[in-house]
């Protein structure tokens, strides 16, 4: 008998403290994937976002720090400074990397800083109990959008990936989702492909990840993952936005 | 020859589990409940088990191992 | 090698912080402390391990300060007021996860976007708190272009001794004036961090840069921990200069560019016959309480000469416990107390006490 799946030794024995059929951790378990195949978690530190997953720092098992709402790019980049040859990646929610975060992030992709962004996108916030984000689609209904988000008062949904390559200077930028399992599997090599790059020293890379919440969505995990299918992946569509490795030109 | 172990204390019961089963030999167990106050998921055929791991692969909580 | 060379104050603090071992400076263009952050540009990147960035924002800047100060290292921000505001949250969070930085306010006239010259108005954001939550800076107030390399290179030094971030509070002048100035002997400034985030290695549990406690039992116990240390930084980390103060009949409180103004007031107040001496804090957290609450045993009154609507005054009060009384001689926007001004306010001071002429 071999093992054919089991949980990577990047993530601590810590029982998550997410919604059932939140897909952090299934993200969570993909970075942590992506560190265990690469022998890194000896050099790496993390950046917790505030958001659900500000206790990320609980969950794996390499340095982490926590940093202010929407500063993780900024804290990365005093961490990869500081330890050029060490891994940093920030792990950041819609409100965090889209919202308050917005000039840390664009200031760090044009500066092509040397570090890893997992971006998690579920159109909402969750952690405070459903309020309208960056990235919330056209009419949807949340707390501070009860009558579905109004464009014209509230705004056009920031659309990432798309926003970010329009810069000169970030190494690779893709939009993946989790939604299923042929989505997870992409996903996960996404996220690796984005630690690696950084390993290679590279720059900046950032996977937005499709995600859900079904808590505030007011949908089963099932529902859930169905609405990511119907409604955000046709908005945010997924695939490579941006690739300044050779095989691209 | 496939093996499957949940570690049934920590299932929240989300079911994507079930949902990702080609073989459609997941489900949760309405009649158990755990430590968590959750319905977990659990087996029913393990000699249908292909080992395909799609069950893992959705699972937030690494309640699953696959092994073969 | 301890020649003196004639340097701006803004550039004394740079060089001292890099003799000190600082290598990494993030900042943003600010009058009038812009000079600090273009000799940091021009010096670190020369250095080996020097980093420097000009960041988006100051708040970007503090945040990456975080992030340096996380792994251990010895490092620096700087700005002027405005900027100092937006970094106060970061500030909070590098008090609350207990990391050691220097932050550089050279002050300009507020509040609001205000103007550029000097002024001392920023007192209580220093001293007081600034940003949320339990916590105090250590305050360093230079007087002289010499005072803003020593302090400097003192900050670290502390700030690394109580994992406590160290602020040198200046103002406009001290920062713009040239004054002939002894640098520091150069020093790697290394300290021993086994709480720094550096990747573990897999040779040691992971180690976590924080300031996020959901449980209030354990967010109490570690603000009273952190309020013991402050506790054994006010015993032993008080810095004043007292000057003439032996047989003063009345003592001025002032710091910064206020204080060289007082010294040539006293100069012309005792050849006018009135003992006047100084007390002058260069720790302005934690405050040199007990000394000024010994010469309210002696002293008729007090002057506090301040660059700002009275902040430090409320110090001074509480420090001498309404023993005497304290007159406020100000000046604010950017104006500064001159000569005249100060006798004028000794005077006054005398009046009141003694009656008469």
């Amino acid at each position: 008998m071999s093992v054919v799946f089991q949980k990577p030794k990047s993530l601590t024995s810590k029982e998550l403290h997410y919604c059932p059929g939140c897909p952090h951790g299934i993200i969570h378990r993909l970075v942590a994937e992506a560190i265990d195949n690469l022998g890194i978690e000896g050099r790496t530190i993390g950046v917790a976002p505030v958001g659900c997953s500000v206790m990320a720092y609980d969950y794996f098992t390499c340095d982490m720090v926590e940093a202010a709402h929407g500063r993780a790019p900024a804290v990365a980049t005093g961490l990869k400074r500081s330890l050029p040859e060490d891994i940093i990646f920030t792990y950041q929610g819609d409100g965090d990397l889209a919202s308050i975060g917005m000039a840390e992030t664009v200031h760090a992709a044009t500066r092509n800083e040397n570090i890893t962004v997992i971006f998690v996108n579920n159109a909402i916030y969750g952690m405070t109990g459903g309020q309208m984000a960056p990235t919330s689609l056209p009419g949807q209904v949340t707390q501070t959008s009860p009558y579905g988000r109004d464009v014209k008062t509230q705004g056009y949904p920031i659309k990432v990936c798309e926003l970010l390559s329009a810069l000169d200077a970030p190494y690779y930028i893709e939009r993946v989702a989790v939604n299923n399992v042929k989505n997870v599997l992409k996903a996960k090599k996404a996220i690796e492909k984005a630690f690696r790059n950084q390993i290679e020293g590279k720059g900046f890379s950032l996977i937005e990840v499709v995600s859900a919440c079904p808590t505030n969505w007011g949908l089963t995990p099932q529902k859930a993952l169905e609405w990511v299918e119907d409604k955000m992946i046709p908005y945010y569509p997924l695939g490579v936005y941006k690739d300044r490795s050779e095989e691209a030109n | 020859m496939a093996k499957v172990t949940f570690n049934e204390d920590i299932c929240k019961g989300c079911g994507l589990c079930v949902d990702a089963c080609p073989k459609h030999i997941l489900a949760i167990d309405r009649n158990k409940i755990n430590r968590k106050g959750h319905n977990p998921a659990v087996m029913t055929d393990q000699s249908k088990c292909i080992a395909c791991a799609f069950c893992a692969t959705m699972c937030p909580d690494c309640v699953i191992t696959v092994e073969k | 090698m301890s020649e003196k060379v004639l340097m701006k104050g803004n550039e004394a603090i740079a060089e001292a912080a890099l003799r000190s071992g600082c290598l990494h400076y993030f900042g943003y263009p600010i009058t009038p402390q812009t000079e600090l952050t273009a000799y940091m540009a021009k010096r670190l990147p020369k250095m080996e391990g020097g980093v420097f960035l000009q960041a988006e924002s100051e708040i970007s800047a503090i945040n990456m300060v975080y992030g340096v100060a996380g792994t251990g290292k010895r490092v620096m921000t700087s700005s002027s007021s405005p900027g100092i505001s937006l970094k106060q949250e970061g500030i909070s969070y590098i008090a609350g996860s207990d990391l050691p930085a220097v932050i550089v306010n050279v002050q300009r006239g507020g509040p609001g976007l205000g103007g550029i010259q000097p002024s001392q108005s920023d007192y209580f954001q220093a001293t007081k708190g600034g940003g949320h939550g339990d916590y105090h800076l250590i305050v360093l107030a230079p007087s002289s272009v010499q005072e803003m390399a020593d302090l400097t290179s003192l900050a670290f030094d502390l700030a690394d001794k109580y994992r406590c971030p160290a602020m040198l509070l200046a103002d406009g002048t001290m920062g713009q004036m040239m004054e002939p100035v002894v640098l520091p002997e150069p020093r790697t400034g290394i300290v021993e961090k086994p709480w720094a985030v550096t990747g573990t290695q897999m040779k040691r549990e992971h180690n976590i840069i924080n300031s996020l406690y959901l449980s209030p039992e354990i967010l109490e116990k570690t603000n009273f921990e952190r309020y013991k240390r402050y506790e054994t930084i006010q015993e032993k980390e008080v810095r004043y200069e007292s000057y003439l103060m032996d047989d003063a009949q009345y003592c001025i409180v002032a710091f910064g560019i206020a204080a060289r103004v007082a010294k040539n007031a006293i100069t012309a107040l005792r050849n006018q016959g009135l003992k006047v001496g100084l007390i002058r804090p260069i720790t302005l957290w934690p405050f040199p309480t007990d000394a000024i609450r010994e010469a309210a045993d002696k002293v008729k009154g007090f002057v506090s000469v301040e660059l700002s609507m009275g902040q430090m005054i409320e110090d001074v009060r509480l420090a001498e416990e309404c023993k005497r009384p304290v007159l406020l001689c100000n000046r604010a926007g950017g104006m500064i107390p001159n000569v005249d001004m100060v006798i004028s306010s000794v005077n006054a001071l005398k009046n009141q006490v003694e009656g008469g002429r």
